[in-house]
């Protein structure tokens, strides 16, 4: 008999009914588009061979497209949920807290210096680079006593993001290569292709699995540092594993799809609102409603303008913000 | 019999020492208080004791083996920690976080065996915290939360339970609650019990022995009779206490007390 202690929904149905949520925006978004396209057709795309324009369209530029919404933004809501928990900080998000960047830094400088670098390579450079504009943030907020406070570490982010964006762009500028950097920069998910998914795919459902099978250190994290310890955690030893885990789903949604803030702050937020505060049902239905909402922004960003694409990081910019401020009113009380 | 000492103590961070070599023994199955004035140092014991922080030199001794050599997850078997206000990640409900004491026994991804079930409904009934279960541990006043971590401490099942001041942030009846579901549990159930406790009138009415430190080091320890003396309390706190006798449990207390001044330390 397994008795559980739990709000009055199962979680399980909670995380079904995410998983329809999440299937139903992933038909959306294959339907709408530039091009008019019909179930029969991402099913033919999806399950045959068949070689027609309207079809291989699908095929190879939709569906990789969309996949990579999928595996990006469920990437970036595990590590800003992780994130959150680890500092304890409602405002912690790999954008704001300069893993973004340092990982965009690290793409333009391997991009001048390796034009030719594979996405294998590239990913692990980003991976690199955000974990040095993590480590930059989190060496300059906690200097002082009084150690890291909300705020104090999201201005240091905000100081070492611009750095490290400045730097992106003089290299850019440096080596000609602004153009290509900048594809990246404006979070694309234009010209995903099928080989990156092939290195950027097993990466993020590694980090994912790691992630879930962590999470129940990550609760006990979250209580309190002195609580984790007095319950048996060997902390460091966690915060250094949950830490890669960070980096290696921000490193390889960066190499994949370029700049995208505000997903992993939002997403665990709503979350919290529908299973509570347990990471163990949080880092799952943080990735199945990243997921989701890359895909409605994507859809939006093909689909409000058309044939104009919106750039997605725009559109989550634009969601994000307001919930950014929301938070920040909330205070620490966001967190729970 | 004693199971728990520490020998030659040292605490500190970085250059600045805050328990110096300090010996000091933990009577079993009795209520131990710590008291002190404010950055004496008795925070920094309590944790030192519970290996949440390290300490320098000396050594703390939890039968017969040094507790930095044993393995984090047996030692929070024997014993457990409930630190200052813990606030984080309060929207667990209240079961869930009572089922996290069951952590230091759990392999792997660790789903609750029966005896997790049993241990955590008694942590509940114990603490009468049954009844909001499944509320959110945030919903909850502040002497009910204090219960739920209470809670949360007895799941981890150990013989010997630490906390630091238990009875902050709450009203007088709800002080008392607290105070005396931990006496309950001392006599009911023989758990060691060590806190740390700003009020000398509960320490001496609930602490079978007491510890008064002044600058990390022990001024005196003893039960409440040898420690709640107007000399000792003049080394520890600077003042000039007039001791009574509380006409109910005829333990002694602190009736009023004035301020030592212009007096060198």
């Amino acid at each position: 008999m397994e008795k559980t202690y739990r709000h009055s929904i199962p979680f399980v149905y909670k995380l079904l009914a995410g998983f329809l949520f999440f299937l139903v925006m992933f038909v959306i978004a294959m339907l709408f588009g530039a091009a008019d396209t019909t179930i029969r057709d991402v099913w033919l795309a999806v399950s045959s061979q068949a070689a027609e324009e309207k079809i291989s369209l699908i095929r190879d530029l939709r569906l990789p497209r969309e996949i990579a919404a999928i595996f990006v933004g469920a990437a970036l809501a595990i590590a800003g949920a992780i994130m959150q928990g680890m500092t304890r900080n409602p405002l912690a998000d790999p954008g704001l807290l300069g893993l973004t960047a340092g990982a965009h830094a690290a793409l333009a400088i391997s991009l001048a210096l390796v034009p030719s670098a594979s996405s294998f390579v590239l990913m692990l450079a980003c991976m690199i680079g955000a974990a040095a504009g993590a480590a930059l943030v989190f060496g300059i907020s906690a200097g002082k006593k009084g150690g890291f406070s909300s705020l104090r570490i999201v201005l240091a982010g905000v100081a070492v993001s611009s750095l490290l964006y400045t730097i992106a762009e003089g290299v850019g500028l440096a080596f000609k290569i602004s153009k290509d950097v900048s594809m990246w920069t404006a979070g694309g998910l234009i010209g995903t292709s099928w080989s990156q998914l092939q290195v950027i795919v097993p990466c993020i459902t590694l980090g994912i699995l790691l992630s879930l099978l962590l999470s129940k250190q990550l609760t006990i994290l979250s209580l309190s540092e002195e609580v984790a310890v007095g319950l048996g955690q060997k902390t460091t030893r966690i915060k250094i594993l949950l830490f890669f885990v960070i980096i290696m789903l921000t490193g390889a949604s960066v190499a994949l799809i370029g700049n995208m803030t505000f997903i992993g702050l939002m997403v665990p937020h709503i979350v919290r609102t529908l299973v509570g505060t347990d990471y163990r049902s949080i880092l799952p239905m943080s990735a199945l409603v990243g997921a989701s909402f890359m895909l409605i922004a994507d859809t939006l960003g093909r689909t409000v303008n058309a044939p104009y694409e919106t750039p997605v990081a725009a559109i989550i910019a634009v969601m994000g913000l307001p919930f950014f401020l929301f938070v920040v009113r909330k205070g620490g009380s966001a967190l729970s | 019999m004693v199971r728990l000492y520490t020998s030659d103590l040292r605490i500190g961070y970085g250059e600045r020492l805050i328990v110096k070599d300090l010996s000091l023994k933990i009577p079993d199955q009795k209520i131990t208080a710590i008291i002190g004035s404010n950055g004496c140092g008795k925070s920094t014991l309590l944790k030192a004791i519970t290996r949440i922080i390290p300490h320098q030199s000396g050594a703390v001794i939890l039968d017969g083996e040094p507790i930095a050599k044993e393995n984090t997850k047996e030692l929070a078997k024997k014993l457990a920690i409930l630190p200052q206000t813990p606030e984080g990640a309060s929207g667990l409900t209240v079961g869930e976080l009572v089922s996290y004491g069951r952590f230091p026994y759990q392999k792997g991804l660790g789903r609750l065996t029966k005896r997790d079930v049993a241990v955590i409904d008694w942590a509940l009934e114990v603490t009468g915290t049954k009844e909001f279960m499944h509320r959110p541990v945030d919903a909850l006043s502040g002497g009910q939360r204090q219960r739920v971590w209470i809670a949360m401490a007895l799941a981890q099942d150990t013989e010997m339970i630490f906390l630091d001041e238990p009875t902050t942030y709450l009203d007088l009846a709800h002080q008392l609650e607290v105070l005396e579901l931990l006496h309950r549990l001392n006599v009911e159930q023989r758990r060691t019990i060590i806190m740390v406790l700003h009020d000398l009138n509960q320490a001496a009415r609930f602490a079978d022995y007491m510890i008064a430190l002044r600058d990390g080091q022990i001024v005196k320890a003893g039960d409440c009779e040898e420690v709640m003396k107007p000399d000792v309390l003049k080394k520890v706190f600077q003042i000039d206490a007039q001791i009574g006798r509380d006409p109910r449990t005829k333990k002694p207390v602190c009736l009023t007390y004035d301020l030592i001044k212009g007096e060198a330390k």
